[in-house]
């Protein structure tokens, strides 16, 4: 297997580590700030500040090893590892482990594992890998993950693979901007749609009269008026202030791996960001999925896949005679993309696509179904028992002024490959091909049921669980050992990636039936999925959703398995 | 005791710990206490134990485990309770009139959590070097639904005249997407009350290119030509305004204000030779900070 060294953004000025040496809390890096993948059992790694310049203005980067991303760390399936992380920042920092099962005090989330890590401190984290494949960490301190504290993981197994491979290249998809996250969040406080450029104007209210007449269309502009909501919200914070990234790479700098013609290559897609989904492309080869999550999965051939705020896909393609391939990511909001290109020597591009249409959410996306907007008059003649049932709600969200809207009719549509992908000519990987290739690990029935309903307010930017915010909230409670089932309903207008830490999600099909198993389940607008649990780690547990700016404004829980 | 009599007892509980163990297993869950049997049912919590064990064995927990669990931490924090802030200068303009011309503000700011803010308020005119209208709005804000506050407050006058204190009293929020909405009624020095309408409604020609109608209404209970305040509704301004948005923070613009005076204020303005209505031009920014 060959390996090629990630290209990143590296150390430039270096201006933040002279006020740092100032203050004598800088010390020599453990290791050596080439971007090199660190392999083996013992690792050092420090978290500091780094110069950076990734649109052309310098800025200072929060970062592992003085690289942004961190470097790839590679473990082997069953050896204790152990990391030694410093703090060089003037703040605390933590780095959590996205993925691993291991021990309450090693997971990383300041408060619940362990008390963090002090300005000048360090924390030695040590763990027995009882998994393999691919994975990532990141800071789990305030907002330091937007600002660059995250790199990938890749767990060799112990038995050897099914799948062979030639080459194997991490893909670690993040976004950056130049405002310091504190300023992104602030200015989503003040503003919500401060981002979104791209809304509905009088001149598409005009061509959509001038397509569906006047009644339609006002019809259907007071349906969203109403509900006080843009249909064009598809990403809280857009390309208007982000860079998207490729191993640290702006598409400009087109990050690039090397193939032979005929080979296969397996790439390793991680999604780092801390707020945009992307569907990921390689224009003229076809992406076989074959691990979701770390996890293996039966073998699926797709063109595109959209992969959620910290999932992670390998993926294998096998190289045609083209000399370039784009490596082709386009965020979900249609507003920028990451890119770089599979090629057979450096230098070499094939051409990048433009972005697809900007799709427009509709009522149907938001679990309504036909129903919103709908002249109620015609009701009358309808068959009601056709329709779905009406989703209930929990009491703490109602007369709740923090829940902006509820779903009516959500439905688990794991077969449905997403706002802006359907039907646009490409196969796109759904949740509905991702399938474990054995069977449910657990094989209990859930014993009890637990439903949570993803809430927020976009215009006050507030977001929650059951209408709760974190800070107001109990701890959910699970008793070790048991086996339950978690049903999650999207009450928002957004998609949100739902992690829960320390054990796995076992996703159910829309049967309740054992699919497939992940850390990071996407749960969309308009949807109602459920998955397994089996509280086999002790201990206290962050369970979030994965945008940065939700989970710190609230969509959060503490998950606590007791004896 | 004697050595055999030893191994038995050691035996004993080894057995017991171990059919315990299983029960435990076999529920799936639960603590025990291997010194203390039989176990502790309040800690049963969940009636329906699972039929069978999970096919991947749960880990036996050792001291060390719960120990690593559960150390003594204060919880995470993140930001869901922050104090925020918005400052919001819809209207820093000059306005071009008949015989001169005028600087004309209106502002609002807000600092507080999700449900309950501080807003500030101000709003004013200089007309010819001269302050000819000021106020400020100091008013607590609380949510009383996704889309609608409940505010309640002080307002000082400055000008005209000596200026007057009120208490205010009102609702603020967005009756539909884009719509804002404030009617608050006031009660003032000298037995005076009042209440004022406003309304905006922001029209996206492009993303950057916004027309902006607004409507201001004030309604008096009393005559007080000294304040230029006239029964019924007494003044009201229609105003129409482009503004090119350079950022979010930042929009220059154009635009247009009908201010008419209705009832008696109008008959108040007859006498002293005043205008009823003017129609200015006005140019400005629009700034939020």
């Amino acid at each position: 297997m060959l390996r090629t060294p990630s290209r990143r953004t590296f150390v430039k000025g270096l201006g933040a580590a002279t006020t740092l040496a100032g203050l004598g809390l800088w010390r020599p890096l453990a290791q050596a700030a080439d971007g090199r993948d660190l392999a083996g059992q013992h690792f050092e790694l420090s978290v500091g500040q780094s110069a950076v310049n990734i649109t052309g203005r310098p800025r200072t980067a929060l970062s592992v090893n003085n690289s942004l991303p961190g470097p790839v760390l590679r473990w082997r399936e069953g050896d204790t590892v152990s990391l030694r992380v410093r703090n060089h920042l003037d703040q605390a920092t933590s780095i959590h482990w996205h993925g691993i099962l291991l021990p309450a005090n090693m997971d990383g989330v300041p408060g619940l594992s362990f008390a963090g890590i002090e300005p000048g401190g360090s924390y030695l984290y040590q763990f027995t890998l009882r998994q393999s494949g691919t994975y990532w960490y990141h800071s789990h301190s305030g907002l330091q993950e937007q600002a660059g504290v995250y790199g990938a993981i890749v767990i060799e197994p112990r038995e050897a693979e099914a799948h062979r491979y030639q080459r194997d290249h991490v893909l670690l998809f993040s976004d950056w901007s130049d405002q310091p996250p504190e300023q992104l969040l602030a200015t989503l406080k003040k503003q919500s749609d401060a981002f979104n450029y791209h809304k509905r104007t009088l001149g598409d209210f005009i061509d959509d009269v001038a397509d569906n007449g006047w009644r339609a269309t006002v019809a259907e502009r007071m349906g969203w008026a109403s509900m006080r909501m843009s249909p064009t919200d598809l990403a809280d914070i857009s390309a208007a202030t982000y860079t998207y990234l490729l191993n640290g790479q702006p598409p400009d700098g087109n990050f690039t791996c090397l193939f032979q013609p005929g080979e296969t290559v397996r790439l390793r897609l991680i999604n780092a960001s801390a707020m945009t989904y992307f569907d990921f492309r390689i224009p003229g080869l076809k992406l076989t999925v074959i691990a979701a999550d770390g996890l293996p999965v039966t073998p699926v051939s797709v063109d595109e896949l959209r992969i959620a705020v910290a999932e992670t896909y390998d993926v294998l393609v096998t190289v045609g005679n083209l000399p370039a391939y784009t490596l082709y990511a386009q965020s979900m909001d249609r507003s920028g993309y990451a890119r770089g290109t599979l090629a057979r020597a450096s230098g070499l591009q094939a051409p990048v696509p433009q972005p697809d249409p900007r799709p427009v959410l509709s009522m149907a996306d938001m679990g309504h179904g036909a129903m919103a907007g709908m002249d109620h008059s015609n009701m009358a003649g309808m068959d009601h028992s056709a329709m779905p049932a009406m989703q209930q709600h929990p009491a703490s969200e109602t007369d709740n002024p923090l829940v902006d809207m509820q779903t009516m009719a959500p439905q688990p549509n794991l077969a449905d490959p997403g706002i802006g992908l359907r039907g646009n000519g490409r196969r796109v990987l759904t949740y509905a091909d991702l399938r474990s290739p054995y069977p449910d690990p657990d094989g209990r029935e859930p014993s009890r049921d637990i439903e949570l309903h993803l809430t927020g307010h976009m215009e006050r930017f507030a977001w929650s669980f059951d209408g709760v915010k974190f800070s107001d909230a109990a701890p959910l409670r699970l008793t070790y050992g048991e086996r339950v089932r978690i049903t999650l309903v999207n009450d928002t207008m957004m998609t949100h990636p739902i992690h829960l830490h320390g054990m796995w999600s076992d996703l159910e099909d829309e049967h309740g039936r054992f699919q497939v198993r992940k850390h990071t389940v996407d749960i969309p607008p308009g949807s109602r999925r459920s998955y397994r649990v089996t509280a086999d780690a002790l201990g206290r547990w962050a369970y979030h959703c994965h945008l940065l700016y939700h989970m710190e404004t609230g969509m959060f829980r503490e998950v606590r398995v007791d004896e | 005791m004697n050595e055999p009599n030893n191994r038995r007892i050691i035996t004993g509980v080894a057995l017991l710990a171990l059919l315990a163990s299983e029960r435990v297993l076999a529920a799936g869950m639960q603590h025990m206490d291997h010194g203390a049997m039989p176990m502790d049912h309040r800690q049963m919590n969940h009636a329906t134990p699972p039929a069978q064990q999970p096919r991947t064995p749960l880990p036996m927990l050792s001291d060390a485990d719960r120990h690593a669990a559960f150390a003594p931490l204060p919880g995470h924090q993140v930001h869901d309770r922050a104090l925020n802030w918005a400052v919001i200068v819809d209207q820093l303009e000059y306005q071009h009139v008949d015989n001169g011309s005028a600087l004309n503000w209106n502002a609002s700011a807000w600092v507080g959590g999700d449900i309950d803010r501080l807003w500030l308020r101000s709003e004013g005119e200089r007309e010819q070097g001269q302050t000819h209208k000021a106020e400020l709005q100091a008013l607590w804000g609380h949510a009383i639904s996704p889309w609608w506050e409940l505010v309640g407050g002080l307002r000082q006058d400055f000008k005209p005249a000596s200026g007057q204190a009120w208490a205010a009293f009102g609702i603020q929020g967005t009756p539909l997407y884009g719509v804002e909405l404030e009617a608050t009624a006031y009660a003032g020095e000298r037995q005076q009350s009042a209440l004022r309408l406003e309304a905006a409604y922001a029209m996206l020609l492009t993303n950057r290119w916004i027309l902006e109608p607004t409507l201001e209404a004030n309604f008096f209970g009393r005559n007080d030509g000294g304040r230029e305040q006239g029964t019924g509704l007494a003044d009201s301004e229609v105003g129409l305004r482009l503004r090119y948005e350079i950022s979010r923070g930042f929009a220059p613009y154009l635009g247009v204000s009908f201010n008419r005076l209705h009832g008696n204020r109008a008959d108040q303005a007859r006498e002293d030779g005043e205008d009823t209505g003017q129609t200015r031009l006005v140019a400005g920014i629009r700034l939020r900070f």
